[in-house]
Order: C-alpha cells, then sequence, then structure tokens
C-alpha cells in the first residue's frame, strides 16, 4: 500500500543572498515558513518544484520538504533540520532570528 | 613568508577576474546553477543552509599580520564580524552575498590569499604541522615542502577532476601534529641512514565514513623524488579510484580493496616512467626556501615568573622552541562557552598586532582550530599574555577537556545530520574550571556533525558524532581514538544519546577516568589503553550495567 502522503512545501535559497525561501502562493517567494504554499498531493508537489525549478534567476537548489499545519492552516517546518534553517545557527543571533519581529 | 612572484600575483589575480565573469553570468542567466556549481566550489564557495560561505585556504596553516589584518577587514565589510578557523588551516566566512565574493577575492589576492581549491575533487589545501620552522622536535620545516605541492597541484591541469577529493598534509616531526595518518597522502619527514632528508610516504589514510589509517607507501622517498612520486601516486588515484561510487572514491579504498602492495607496484612503474622528464628549477626550490628562513632571533633578560594566571599560561598554551630562548604561544579560540575556532575581527587585530609586535610578524592557524605565535621571546610572555587576556583570548586550556575541535554541523553545513557546536559549547561550560580541567588533564574531544567526520572525531580520546536517528537529533560515542604518530580509530561504545544526554555523558566519562586512573600523570588515552572500554561503557550505560550486576 503507498504511503499516505504529507503535506509538503517547496524551499531553496535566494541566488544573491543566499538566504532561506519558500515559494508562495502567488508564484514568489517568501522569507517566511508561514507563507508557503502547501502542496496536498504528490502531483500537486511534482508541480510546484518544477515551477521553482524554473526560476533559475531568483534561486539555487529548490527541494521538497515536509511540512504541518498549525490551527490557522499555515505550515510549520517538521523535520529539526528545516526548523534551524527557520531561524539560524543556534551559537549566535544571525540568520532569520536577527531581524525577526520578535 | 612565501613572497607571490610576478606569476603568482597574475594567476591568482587573473581567477579573481574570470570568477568575477563567472559570477555576472550566472546572475545574467546566461549560465544555469548546475554549470555555475563546480566553478564557484572550485573558488571555495559553497551554499550552506542559511547563507552562502566563502572558505579560504591558509596554506599550510601560515599567516603574516598583514594577512590576518585583511581576514578581518573582509569579515567586517562583507560578512558578520568574525571568521571560523576550521580543521583543515583554513578559515570560512558563513554570510557572503554572492555578488560580494568576487570583492573578497580580490581583497585576499591582495595579500597573497586565494579559495582556490578549498572545494572540489582536486587537491586541496595542503596541511602542515602548525609548529613548522619553530618545534624543538623538528627534523626540517615542512612549509617548503607543502609550498612546493601547493604549487604544483594548483590547477593541475590532470588533477581537477579526481575521484573524490584529496587531502595532503606534511610534518617536519616525529611528533605528528599533523594527522598524517588521516590523510589521503601523509608526509613524514624522517632521515636515512647517510643523515639526509627524505619523506615517508604515507597513503589511504581518512576518517569519513569509512575511517583508515594510512598505510607506508614508501619509507624513504628522497626529497629531490617528492614531485614524480606524488604525481605518480596521483596518476595511478586518478586511473583506477573508483568513480562509480562517491563513498567508495577516495585512495583509502583503492589501497584497501587492490592491497597496498599492487598500489606501490603500480606507483614505481609510473614513477621510473616520468621520473627523468620531471624537473623541478633549482631557482623556484630556492626562492621556496628563501621565505621559510628562521626569524632575526633577539636577546634579552627573561624574568622570573611569579603570577599565577601566567604562570598557568604558560605552562599550558606554551611548548618548546627551537630556540630555548623562545616559546611557542598557542592562542585558544576556545574561550569557555564559545564556538570552537571563531574569531572576531577585533581579535583578529589583536593577533596580528601581537604577532608585529612580539611575533616576529608570524602567525599560524592549528587543525585544532587554536592560533599560534610560533616565535615568542621567553622575555615577551608576560606582554603577550596582558594582550591576549584584554581580548578574551588568554584562556589556558590548550590540550584539556575545553579545547574541543567541532565541525560547524547542523547550525551552517547543509551536509550536517546534527548541531555539533552547542554541544561543544555546552561541555566547556560543564567543565568551565579551569583547576578541574588541569586536573583532569590533557584530553581530545572531537565532535562531527555528520559522517564525513571534518570534526575529526574517529581520533578524539572522546569522539562525538551527530547523527539524525529518526527525526531527531543523536549523538554516539567513540572512545580512545588517536590522531599522532600512534594514530588509532576510536571504538564505538554503544547506542547513541540524545542532544540532552550527551553532555552528562561525557561527564559520566570522565568521572569515570577520575576514578579509575592510576595517578594523576595516567592521562584519558594511557588509561583507556590499560583498562579498555568496560569501564567507560558501564559509567556510558548505567542502566545496563545495573541489569547485567543483578543478572
Amino acid at each position: 500500500m503507498p504511503k499516505p502522503f504529507k503535506s509538503q512545501i517547496v524551499t531553496a535559497n535566494d541566488l544573491m543572498m543566499g538566504d532561506v525561501i519558500y515559494l508562495t502562493p502567488e508564484g514568489g517567494w517568501s522569507r517566511d515558513h508561514a507563507d508557503a504554499i502547501v502542496a496536498t498531493s504528490q502531483d500537486e508537489a511534482d508541480e510546484l518544484l518544477a515551477q521553482a525549478q524554473a526560476q533559475q534567476l531568483k534561486i539555487v537548489g529548490p527541494y521538497l520538504a515536509e511540512a504541518v499545519l498549525d490551527d490557522a492552516g499555515r505550515p510549520g517546518p517538521v523535520h529539526f533540520r528545516e526548523a534551524f534553517r527557520t531561524r539560524g545557527p543556534s551559537n549566535y543571533h544571525h540568520g532569520k532570528q536577527e531581524t525577526a519581529a520578535v | 613568508m612565501y613572497d607571490y612572484t610576478d606569476f603568482d600575483r597574475e594567476f591568482v589575480y587573473g581567477r579573481v577576474a574570470e570568477f568575477r565573469e563567472q559570477v555576472k553570468r550566472r546572475v545574467d542567466g546566461s549560465m544555469t546553477e548546475d554549470e555555475f556549481k563546480p566553478l564557484r566550489l572550485m573558488n571555495g564557495l559553497y551554499l550552506q543552509l542559511h547563507a552562502y560561505m566563502l572558505r579560504v585556504a591558509i596554506p599550510y596553516g601560515t599567516l603574516n599580520s598583514r594577512q590576518m589584518d585583511q581576514l578581518a577587514y573582509i569579515a567586517d565589510t562583507w560578512d558578520k564580524g568574525y571568521g571560523h578557523f576550521t580543521t583543515r588551516q583554513n578559515i570560512q566566512y558563513n554570510w557572503p552575498k554572492l555578488a560580494d565574493v568576487p570583492e573578497m577575492l580580490e581583497a585576499l589576492a591582495d595579500v597573497g590569499m586565494h579559495a582556490i581549491q578549498t572545494s572540489g575533487n582536486t587537491i586541496r589545501n595542503v596541511t602542515a604541522d602548525h609548529f613548522a620552522g619553530a618545534a624543538a622536535d623538528e627534523i626540517e620545516d615542512p612549509r617548503p615542502t607543502a609550498e612546493l605541492i601547493r604549487q604544483w597541484s594548483t590547477d593541475h591541469p590532470e588533477f581537477q577532476f579526481l575521484p573524490r577529493k584529496f587531502k595532503v598534509a606534511v610534518t617536519g616531526s616525529p611528533n605528528d601534529r599533523a594527522v598524517t595518518k588521516a590523510h589521503d597522502i601523509g608526509l613524514r619527514m624522517v632521515r636515512n641512514e647517510a643523515g639526509e632528508p627524505g619523506y615517508e610516504v604515507i597513503v589511504g589514510g581518512g576518517l569519513g565514513r569509512t575511517p583508515m589509517i594510512g598505510k607506508v607507501l614508501k619509507d624513504f622517498l628522497p626529497k629531490a623524488d617528492l614531485l614524480p612520486y606524488l604525481e605518480a601516486v596521483m596518476q595511478v588515484y586518478n586511473l583506477h579510484g573508483r568513480r562509480d561510487n562517491k563513498y567508495k572514491a577516495r585512495i583509502k579504498i583503492l589501497v584497501h580493496e587492490e592491497s597496498l602492495e599492487t598500489m606501490q607496484a603500480r606507483v614505481a612503474e609510473v614513477f621510473e616512467r616520468i621520473r627523468d622528464d620531471f624537473e623541478v628549477p633549482q631557482d623556484l626550490i630556492d626562492h621556496i626556501e628563501s621565505g621559510f628562513q628562521q626569524p632575526a632571533y633577539k636577546s634579552a633578560d627573561i624574568a622570573p615568573v611569579f603570577d599565577g594566571a601566567l604562570r598557568s599560561f604558560i605552562d599550558t598554551n606554551t611548548q618548546p622552541h627551537k630556540n630555548p630562548d623562545y616559546a611557542i604561544v598557542t592562542i585558544s579560540i576556545k574561550a569557555i562557552g564559545q564556538t570552537p575556532g571563531d574569531a572576531t575581527s577585533d581579535q583578529m587585530r589583536v593577533m596580528a598586532q601581537i604577532a608585529r609586535d612580539y611575533g616576529h610578524d608570524e602567525l599560524r592557524i592549528s587543525h585544532e582550530q587554536n592560533v599560534i605565535l610560533p616565535h615568542v621571546h621567553r622575555a615577551d610572555l608576560p606582554a603577550v599574555f596582558a594582550a591576549l587576556k584584554d581580548a578574551g583570548l588568554a584562556t589556558a586550556n590548550v590540550g584539556l577537556v575545553s579545547d574541543i575541535i567541532a565541525c560547524p554541523g547542523m547550525d551552517y553545513c547543509a551536509l550536517a545530520t546534527a548541531r555539533s557546536i552547542p554541544v561543544a559549547q555546552q561541555i566547556s561550560e560543564a567543565f568551565a574550571d579551569l583547576d578541574a580541567q588541569r586536573d583532569i588533564g590533557p584530553l581530545k574531544i572531537k565532535i562531527s556533525g555528520c559522517i564525513n567526520a571534518c570534526g575529526h572525531h574517529h581520533v578524539g580520546h572522546i569522539g562525538i558524532l551527530g547523527l539524525d536517528r529518526a527525526g531527531v537529533e543523536n549523538y554516539q560515542i567513540t572512545l580512545g581514538g588517536d590522531g599522532t604518530e600512534t594514530a588509532t580509530v576510536g571504538e564505538r561504545a554503544g547506542p547513541g544519546f540524545a542532544y540532552d544526554e550527551i553532555v552528562p555523558a561525557v561527564q559520566r566519562l570522565i568521572t569515570a577516568y577520575l576514578d579509575l586512573r592510576t595517578s594523576p600523570e595516567e592521562e584519558f588515552l594511557a588509561a583507556y589503553r590499560r583498562v579498555g572500554m568496560a569501564p567507560f561503557k558501564a559509567a556510558l550505560y548505567p542502566e545496563q550495567a545495573e541489569k547485567a550486576n543483578a543478572a
């Protein structure tokens, strides 16, 4: 029996800045994981990834990552690697956490 | 210092200009990422988790104050005000922007530095004993050899697409501080029966997924034969090394699968064929050697040391120099709770100034992620200590439990499977008291955040390997590793520990060691070799030990 599909988002790094970005429903890119478009089927995920791969002038290394939806339906990371990517390193207040409005 | 010739300068600036154009072509869309990636990697530019990373070579770990100042300038101008010294005598900048990288490379070229071949399946930055040219136990300074290899291997047309990356280390001393037995090729300077210096050539060492201690390919190679012999080894590897499986592509696998004897026979055959065509011009050798002369030693009265903190610093952070009036000073880049190997731009400038004022303008980077002042007159040690103290660089912990090697791990590295840095920071904090550290004695803890083993965990007395176990960070411990001339791969202790369990596990190991050592003189590694794994395993897994006792 095939495994049930788990929600996925497309993430990459920005070509010029190198920072972590997420494909949005508008086909653009956001620095915020919660803005990511969520694929609910494998076909949809493959299509989103292909859409990202066509944006070579903006991004580097797009890939699919599993996401979990919060009560408001916003996607968040599942794996700890993706969770780190939403924040930055743990030894300095650098990366996304540096500019986060918290 | 080796002085760049006009050829060197032209070559390095030429590469900067070439890369500048490559970046432009990537940005304007004339080049895809697939086309650009191997080019940026050839120039040391990686993409990591949160940003790009530029890896800059510090050839054989040697730099002068002007170069250190420039590293600080680059950190301030195009990065976040710090740099990370790595286990291969490189410095990494973790936050460059793509458009700035050509500027950074140009700033490096201005001081005779580059990032060429710090990545890719090429011969990487050649590393050397960080006490080279200063150590009391040295047969000969290994750096002219390392520089010759750098020049031969840089942009060598035949060796730009090897089966896998290739790492060379050179030591001039019988006490191996360059981990030569864990490199693809390790060169140890030795003397033959006639007293002439040459090399013992070690091949097929390496850590990573399949750790192996290198084997002696040739027990004495005359100095004049070095390059044709290396060329022969590389030709054999390039032709016979596996390209079907990246995990089996290192030369260690070739040596292991096809035997040392087969390797020796093949290398000898190629060597005989190419040897006579291979002539290194004497003026090139003379130019290289002229860059590594002994400093103009000074004379001064050495006052007795009464200050306790200075005494501790001298005992822990200095090593014997070949000139008995001098000392080698290791600056610990491991202040308690800090990231191993990270220096701020201010600290870099302080170290550069101290090198100018008291160190004959020389600095070294060690694979243990510390900075060395190789030539300090003992009369100047109080002034050096005071200057270091003001900059937060006087931690007297070299060789002790908090002098930890740690790779960047999953805080930065795209290959990592777990974090290394916070584990190192927490162990350092758990053993913050320096008197207690001195009581524990020499102990090397090495932490890698993945199986690639950049943190050299296999050769740590206590090695820690961070893994991803079903989506959770998990840390395996190995014991008894040794990276010196008695190199040994550590033995895995048992099941791994969760992130919040690993520091207490290390504490239990050290408590067990303190309980079982025969005297304070019996170091951790010696105690482990005497008693074996069992008592340490019992300390690591007390519940299992209790169960076994109950049964």
